[in-house]
């Protein structure tokens, strides 16, 4: 494969596209409404219609709107259905040929979509993930022909740093550094891993990603492998996402067969092959440390941090880690530029986020805006508010390593530090958002509960502390609990954060720390009287005797 | 090797490149509670009773696996540290069940002996008293998993020492569970060479020679220490005697 | 006026009332120093009102344990935990891990099982106290002051605690003294 080759094969996949194309989204939200039956009677009422020709009937990835699918968007006719069933697929055939029909659409020029800015998600809902033609015809692939050729591993990561990406993971450590750090790292074996874990409740970004441009991800590992002298990457992804893996399968062959995935990639001299790790349903091993070891075989628990897997990582050896959603954004910033990217969103944040919205909000799904957006943004305008004439009462941002920010505070920014600043982090992007009838300290609750079940059991803080944590918890929405619960709740919350080995454990307490902080009242309200408490009845410290 | 010049609790010491603080501390004579670390095998860094205040690092980090560098300033004792000390501990107490009055370690046990050398008179959490089994199916040994920490050392020693690989962890969280091959019976394992070190290196009265009752059982920390000895340094002496 | 001393037995083996008898001359000291006004050695049927110092021995584990014990906080200054069973729950909270019917099964394996003539769970409403579902340490259902581990606490350590609080000061136990089993 040469440059030339990629071309062509761009041109010809431009030049065999027919005038009419439904997009029809495959997509596990919209399978799981029967997406593939929508798409079957489709490909079957242009047929019938004899309409094979000029339709193109093409299964393409998420088309965000996940909450009213299956989704059928027809080009270039903009129009987008929604809640489409089989039986529909007639009348929307009909509808191409001047016939009428009543099946409910979607503005496409609403907020939910006018507000969203797409570069991780750009082919996301348009290409056909399963055809690398598809994504080359999006100038995939271009980006890594231009490093390999153009620039020595060092302008790499220079050109990283200059983009001001930071992880999507979660943390936010800056990308090019982490990049920088691997590259200098002595050691003639060295890895990429990508990690695919996503496991916090309600979190569906990077399945999106990998169900939808699996290519992407691909594309960007490969440019920072060779940015970083790596020539074996692994992408860990749960078995619980079995399509993401399925695309990943097809795309990993598929690169493979046009010389994109190898040895001597695009008649260079820079080998890389990627294989997948099937995770076998621990939220532990999103952990970095625990990721590596169960990609080694070992069992998932994380280990202490030094060294750094940029210096020991994987087997020992150097090892760049990055998320899903970090590598999609790479062959973008390498095609458009570092400063295209460092212009969009905010000084210390840079580029956009994927969100996943869900919860008590009208508008279910995936969004991705520039960093910086204020949450009301996202939420009352995209999302469209709480259902029902409800009012949002807060949004919980990172899963069961974040917070719960009230709506007093839905016009801060969406930014690493602004989150941080409000008790709650960033986190991979899922995004939760509930009315007047959440109950917070259930809310707290229920997060416990998951870090407890989740927790590897490895260290004492994690391990017992959840138990513990979860226990008063428990006890408080029951009502059976007292003041000194509550102290003991908060003294835990503290320890555990402090002592806990990764970031699990270290993370575990910010749920409840940050519905204290802005709820207390509820637990409050919850708390019973202590009769026989300290204090109670003339309790004292000395036994002196009531008169001398 | 180069050594690093460090201070541990405001005493200037000297330690060798590549030493942990706790080898640099224990060398200096300064004492710090472990549980999950024992010599011989690599530390983990679990436990967490280990864990120090290092100027400059906001976290706090487990001695066990944390290097030493040159002008590090470590603090080993703080009302903080006892603090958190003394919660781990009383999180295990709560965690499994620990009868000390009943246990065949009572008055060898690590568990017991660090309760008390923090403080712990009694413990503020709820106990959980969940229910756990015994294993007494082999010929020599037996375990008792209400009295595990799960400290990892039986694991450790039989898979790094013996190179048998019997003893393993299944479920994860409190769940958590030392197993035996696949999760079989002991007196049915394969693997197992009944070499005991496992139960040489147990903090507590989780595992046990078979017979032994209350108090009775003391570990033979010197029979490891001489096998890594003389593996190590080709000395067929125990570090200690 | 001496300091009103009480000493309670709720669900333990009296090994920690053996231990304290053997306070031997100090017993002498402290019976000038103190009143003992209720305890399994004192012929009092009712738990008094305004006593100074409480010692419980053993774990709570039925009504009657827990029905005097609220008694005795609402009537005491100063409680102390005396002996592993009222501290952790010890021996008879073992048999807590066998679910929340462990109480019938208890009583099962005690009273049918085990019987060798008549097997039947005894049963008089006002005389035998029903079993609580869980047997529970002493703080877990009332505030307590100060903790003597043993099972059975040394009377050395039994003296140290009491000789401390009655010279009115905070008491200071570590090291072994604090040492469970």
């Amino acid at each position: 494969m040469i440059l030339n080759d990629l071309i062509s094969i761009k041109e010809k996949e431009l030049a065999g596209r027919k005038k009419i194309i439904l997009r029809c989204c495959m997509a596990a939200g919209c399978m799981s409404s029967d997406s593939k039956g929508v798409k079957e009677q489709l490909d079957k009422a242009v047929a019938n219609a004899g309409l094979q020709n000029e339709v193109e009937v093409r299964g393409v990835g998420c088309m965000k709107l996940c909450c009213e699918g299956p989704l059928v968007a027809v080009d270039p006719q903009d129009s987008l259905y929604i809640k489409v069933t089989a039986e529909n697929a007639p009348l929307i055939i009909g509808a191409l040929q001047g016939g009428k029909t009543n099946i409910p659409q979607a503005d496409p020029k609403s907020a939910f979509f006018a507000k969203q800015f797409s570069i991780v998600l750009a082919n996301s809902g348009i290409i056909d993930p399963e055809r690398i033609e598809s994504y080359i015809a999006m100038d995939g692939y271009q980006a890594l022909h231009e490093v390999l050729h153009e620039m020595p591993p060092k302008e790499v990561v220079e050109a990283m740093v200059k983009s001001g990406l930071r992880g999507r993971g979660g943390a936010g450590f800056p990308t090019g550094l982490k990049w920088g750090t691997v590259a200098k790292s002595p050691g003639a074996k060295k890895y990429v891993v990508c990690n695919a874990d996503e496991g916090d409740p309600g979190a569906f970004m990077d399945r999106s990603v990998l169900e939808s441009d699996p290519h992407s991800v691909l594309e960007g590992m490969a440019i920072a492998a060779y940015a970083v002298g790596a020539d074996q990457g692994f992408i860990y992804v749960r078995a619980e996402y079995p399509l993401a893996i399925s695309r990943l399968q097809i795309a990993i062959k598929q690169a493979k067969q046009n010389g994109l995935l190898g040895a001597g990639i695009f008649e260079s001299p820079f080998n890389f092959n990627i294989d997948l790790r099937i995770g076998a349903g621990a939220f532990v091993c999103g952990e970095e440390t625990a990721l590596m070891s169960s990609v080694e075989g070992k069992r998932g628990t994380p280990r202490p941090r030094p060294p750094f897997p940029a210096e020991s990582g994987l087997f020992g050896c150097p090892t760049l880690l990055n998320n899903v959603e970090t590598f999609a954004n790479v062959p973008a910033i390498y095609r458009k530029g570092a400063e295209w990217f460092a212009g969009i969103g905010t000084e210390k944040s840079k580029g956009t986020k994927v969100f996943a919205l869900a919860g008590k909000i009208k508008n279910t799904g995936l969004i991705e805006v520039p960093m910086g957006t204020p949450l009301r943004t996202i939420v009352e305008e995209m999302g469209g508010g709480a259902p029902d004439g409800g009012t949002i009462k807060a949004v919980q941002t990172g899963g069961p390593s974040g917070g719960c920010i009230p709506s007093q505070h839905l016009d801060t920014p969406v930014d690493y530090e602004s989150l941080g600043k409000l008790g709650s982090i960033m986190g991979s992007g899922g995004m939760i958002v509930m009315d007047q009838t959440t109950n917070m300290v259930e809310i707290a609750r229920f997060f416990m509960e998951f870090c407890m079940d989740e927790s590897c059991g490895k260290c004492i803080p994690c391990r017992a502390g959840t138990v513990q944590m979860h226990h008063i918890l428990d006890k408080i929405v029951n009502r059976k609990a007292t003041a000194r619960d509550l102290a003991k709740l908060e003294e835990l919350c503290d320890m555990v954060r402090n002592t806990s080995l990764c970031g699990l454990g270290q993370t575990a307490p910010n749920p409840t720390m940050s519905t204290l902080r802005f709820f207390r009242n509820e637990y409050e309200a919850l708390l019973q009287p202590d009769p026989f408490g300290p204090h109670a009845n003339g309790a004292a410290k000395q036994p002196e005797p009531a008169t001398k | 090797m180069a050594a690093k010049t460090l201070t541990i609790d405001g005493k200037q010491i000297s330690a060798e490149e590549g030493a942990t603080v706790l080898q640099a501390a224990t060398e200096a004579g300064i004492k710090i509670p472990t549980l999950c670390h024992l010599e011989g095998v690599y530390d983990i860094g679990a436990c967490r009773l280990c864990i120090v205040e290092i100027t400059g690092i906001p976290k706090l980090l487990p001695a066990c696996t944390t290097k030493v560098s040159e002008g590090m300033d470590v603090k080993t004792d703080s009302e903080r540290l006892r603090k958190y000390r003394r919660m781990i501990l009383e999180l295990l107490f709560a965690e499994r069940n620990h009868v000390c009055a009943v246990c065949v370690s009572n008055g060898h046990c690590e568990l017991q002996t660090l309760a008390y050398s923090q403080g712990m008179e009694h413990v503020r959490y709820d106990y959980t008293f969940p229910k756990w089994n015994m294993d007494i199916t082999h010929r020599l040994f037996g375990m008792d998993h209400n009295r595990c920490v799960l400290c990892n050392r039986c694991v450790r020693v039989c898979w790094h020492i013996e190179g048998a690989g019997t003893k393993n962890v299944s479920g994860r969280g409190a769940k958590s569970k030392i197993i035996t091959d696949l999760n079989m019976p002991w007196g049915d394992s394969d693997s197992c060479t009944e070499c005991g070190k496992c139960v040489m290196s147990c903090p507590t009265g989780a595992l046990f020679n078979k017979g032994s009752t209350v108090g009775e059982m003391e570990r033979d920390r010197n029979k490891l220490e001489f096998i890594v000895t003389a593996r190590e340094k080709k000395q067929w002496i125990a570090a200690d005697l | 006026m001496k300091i009103r001393l009480a000493t309670v037995w709720l669900g333990g083996c009296a090994g920690c009332h053996m231990s304290f008898l053997d306070l031997d001359e100090f017993l002498i000291d402290l019976a000038d120093a103190v009143d003992l006004v209720y305890s399994p050695v004192v012929d009092v049927k009712d738990y008094p009102e305004n006593v100074d110092l409480c010692l419980i021995e053993g774990a709570v584990c039925n009504e009657d344990n827990l029905e005097i014990l609220h008694k005795i906080r609402a009537r005491t200054k100063v409680l102390v935990s005396f002996g592993d069973c009222a501290v952790t729950g010890n021996v008879p909270a073992m048999r807590n891990p066998f679910g929340i019917d462990n109480v019938e099964n208890v009583l099962q394996r005690a009273y049918i099982e085990n019987a060798q003539n008549n097997p039947s769970v005894p049963k008089a409403d006002g005389i035998v106290p029903q079993l609580l579902e869980n047997v529970r340490p002493v703080h877990e259902m009332v505030s307590v002051e100060y903790f003597l581990p043993g099972c059975p606490p040394p009377a050395a350590r039994i003296k140290s605690l009491v000789a401390q609080l009655l010279a009115g000061s905070v008491p200071k136990q570590e090291g072994e003294q604090l040492k469970f089993g």
